[in-house]
């Protein structure tokens, strides 16, 4: 009875599940192992406004029959996810062979575009993410004991970064560390070096990206933790204050103990979201010195030939990394619901 | 021989083809039209004038059109009935197989377009062009005149103007160049290397060869030349470069002639960057002969997953779009190097038809140079901001070309 109840509880919810997430991620997947087929050529008369010439052009017909026999391309297996544009396992391989200091290894590994990206991905993740979660408590201590009157206003103006749409947010970034910005005037002022360019040094496109994640993302955890001052015991505090305890062994001993689960979702949120950084990237024109998974999927997709096998297979790529980056906090999880049910 | 041809199309239209029909309707008794392309001037012109045929008709001209023309099209009935391309991006929808053979369209309302407008391959018609399109010299001649040098016909000759207007105190960055990572990097590659002699593929393959002496060679003179640019030259795309050169702050470089000709026409040009401002033709490279430029046109389709009604209407709004008649205004005749009956070459026409009688090379209109033009624009950075070696950059973009290219079937 108890089950029946539960599953009629959690069907429309199962339902949903398997119709928007299962089924994409398994239609992802086969495209990532199917190719398009292998292009028949043929040479061709071709005539413009700059005379005529004779080039190569697909053969459109004989590709409408062969598409027609096999919808789905041409089977092409791990032979993507391996390939020198994703996880370029001969490279690698080669690599080792070749180098014989890590330094060396790391510096070839450096010029294969998906361990660039990850180079990227994974500092912005794992230096966003704390400094995030720390600006965001700060804030959210700092609001948290203002007057009532003014709350509301410090509130809307907390929240400000995540209300603006990412893009417009990291587009004013971008032009204010222009060479001809405020900001890039000031840093190439304190530098005392005319001709430094926030944008031009891969160091410092990095750092104001992050700047950038930081700032937008903060508001999300000052939300979470602001919600959860809320509920923070109030005779536990009071005792703490009688006891002689200064703000901060306050905030050390009672707030933050009572908000470490709350620690964890953010960082769970937050981490899934860093990994699929896209908007400061393409905000701040950044390719050159910075890319990551979702930049290069972008890239797949809005080339002038558009490679869906490529996107598919960074997309499962992508998955993956996700899933690594969070089984700490899922194990963990995991295991204070078992010890929570025993 | 260009020239001839365009006055050959003026001598037409003065014989007189039937009044188009330009007005109110457009000819059009029912369907849909709806335009997807890019956004410099002569295109919103086209735009403007199509959508005006008819009540509900749309159009979306944007920068970033590439990257939504095949997923717009390859629908049932398909987003856009038309979209409006060049030679480099025609290749995507016809490997997509998105849009019409245009041939008994143009039977029966092919009036008023001329034979060179016509886009043929394998002997059908694929597209109507409408304009042409290359990069060329635009400068300051009074900076120029500072210095006492005339126009650069060379790159070289870039690279020493640029350093006499940098020693000579009036500008520190002199060189503009629309070198944004991706896209136009790959494209000034494409120019600085066709005019070096190189060939992207091995003649009759998709096997590419870009790792030659000419590549390297490329490479380094893009390299020499960053060197006179605005620090931030790797986020630099047209629209930035041209501010640049509309604040006054570069005085040479290398720009398309469908945007050089509005350049400095926008509001708060100074008036010496306006009085100053002239074109020329594309420079020569490395003591070649062919410019280090290509050759583009720019031109409409009409999809393919669209009702016979549609593709109609679509025809019929997209010749309003280039009707002769629009030639009489001397704004829009200004606006590009229009291969429309009428027209007639204005001043801002010199550098294109420069390109154009100096035997500049077509973009190559291969199923792979997609792939190419990506790969250039995702591997060359490393190298511009002095991360690698010319080799290095170059294998590394062969290697990715590569890639790709076995990826999507043209290399196996």
């Amino acid at each position: 009875m108890k089950n029946r109840t539960f599953f009629w509880f959690f069907a429309p919810t199962a339902l949903a599940m398997l119709l928007f997430i299962a089924f994409p991620i398994v239609s992802i997947i086969m495209q990532s192992v199917f190719a398009p087929h292998e292009a028949i050529l043929i040479e061709s008369e071709n005539c413009g406004p700059f005379g005529c010439t004779t080039e190569t052009v697909v053969d459109q017909e004989a590709m409408e029959t062969l598409n027609a026999e096999r919808p789905w391309g041409r089977f092409a297996g791990l032979e993507i996810y391996t390939n020198r544009g994703h996880l370029a396992t001969s490279e690698v391989a080669e690599a080792w062979r070749t180098t014989d200091s890590m330094g060396a290894f790391f510096s070839e590994l450096g010029d294969l575009p998906f361990y660039r990206a990850m180079a990227f991905t994974l500092t912005y993740t794992f230096v966003c993410t704390p400094f995030l979660i720390m600006l965001g408590f700060a804030v959210a201590v700092a609001v948290n004991s203002l007057h009532r009157r003014v709350k509301g206003l410090m509130i809307f103006f907390s929240l400000l970064p995540m209300i603006v749409p990412p893009l417009i947010g990291a587009l004013v970034l971008f032009w204010m560390i222009d060479s001809r910005g405020v900001l890039g005037q000031l840093v190439s002022w304190m530098a005392n070096d005319p001709t430094l360019s926030l944008k031009a040094s891969t160091p410092l496109v990095w750092i104001s990206l992050i700047v950038y994640g930081v700032w937008s993302s903060a508001p999300f955890a000052f939300v979470v933790f602001y919600a959860g001052l809320q509920t923070v015991p109030k005779d536990t505090l009071e005792s703490a204050q009688m006891d002689g305890a200064t703000r901060w062994q306050q905030i050390r001993f009672v707030v933050i103990p009572h908000l470490a689960p709350l620690v964890t979702f953010v960082a769970l949120i937050q981490l899934m979201d860093n990994f699929r950084v896209l908007e400061p990237i393409i905000g701040f024109q950044a390719q050159a010195h910075a890319e990551s998974l979702s930049s290069f999927i972008l890239s797949d997709l809005g080339g002038e030939t558009r490679q869906l096998s490529s996107a598919a297979a960074t997309s499962v790529l992508t998955i993956i990394g996700v899933a690594i980056l969070l089984s700490p906090v899922l194990v963990r999880t995991w295991r204070d619901f078992r010890g929570r049910s025993h | 021989m260009f020239l001839k041809k365009v006055a050959m199309a003026g001598a037409f239209a003065l014989m007189g083809t039937t009044a188009m029909a330009a007005g109110h309707g457009c000819g059009i008794t029912d369907g849909r039209v709806s335009i997807v392309g890019n956004e410099f001037p002569a295109i919103q012109t086209v735009g403007a004038a199509a959508v005006a045929c008819g009540e509900g008709f749309t159009k979306n001209l944007t920068a970033d059109h590439q990257q939504i023309n095949v997923a717009g099209m390859s629908g049932n009935p398909a987003e856009y009935t038309t979209a409006i391309v060049a030679n480099s991006s025609i290749v995507a929808l016809m490997n997509e197989d998105v849009i019409r053979p245009l041939d008994d369209l143009i039977a029966k309302h092919g009036d008023g377009i001329n034979k060179n407008q016509l886009i043929t391959i394998n002997g059908q018609v694929m597209a109507v062009a409408f304009m042409a399109n290359a990069q060329h010299l635009v400068y300051r001649a009074d900076v120029l005149e500072q210095v006492g040098l005339e126009p650069p016909t060379t790159y070289e000759e870039m690279l020493a103007a640029a350093e006499a207007i940098r020693a000579a105190g009036i500008m520190e960055n002199p060189v503009g160049g629309a070198y944004a990572a991706g896209w136009n990097l790959a494209q000034e590659f494409n120019n600085m290397f066709l005019g070096m002699g190189g060939s992207h593929f091995k003649a009759g393959t998709a096997e590419p060869n870009v790792n030659t002496e000419a590549g390297v060679k490329a490479l380094e003179m893009m390299k020499a030349l960053s060197a006179y640019m605005n620090p931030d030259f790797l986020t630099h795309d047209s629209n930035a470069t041209n501010a640049e050169f509309r604040a006054g702050n570069t005085a040479i470089m290398n720009m398309w002639g469908s945007r050089a000709a509005t350049l400095v026409t926008a509001e708060g040009v100074p008036q010496e960057v306006v009085d100053g401002f002239a074109i020329a033709g594309p420079m020569t490279v490395g003591g070649g002969d062919t410019p280090a430029t290509t050759l583009w046109w720019d031109g409409w389709t009409v999809a393919k997953n669209i009702s016979d009604a549609d593709a109609e209407a679509t025809f019929l709004a997209m010749k309003a779009g280039i009707a002769p008649s629009l030639m009489e205004d001397e704004e829009i005749r200004t606006q590009a190097v229009w291969l429309i009956e009428g027209y007639e070459p204005t001043e801002a026409a010199v550098g294109v038809f420069a390109a154009a009688n100096a035997g500049s090379i077509p973009y190559p209109m291969l199923p792979y140079m997609g792939l190419m033009h990506t790969a250039l624009g995702a591997e060359l950075a490393d190298f511009m901001q002095g991360n690698e070696s010319a080799e290095q950059a170059l294998a590394d973009v062969e290697a990715a070309y590569t890639a790709a290219a076995k990826e999507n079937g043209f290399l196996n």
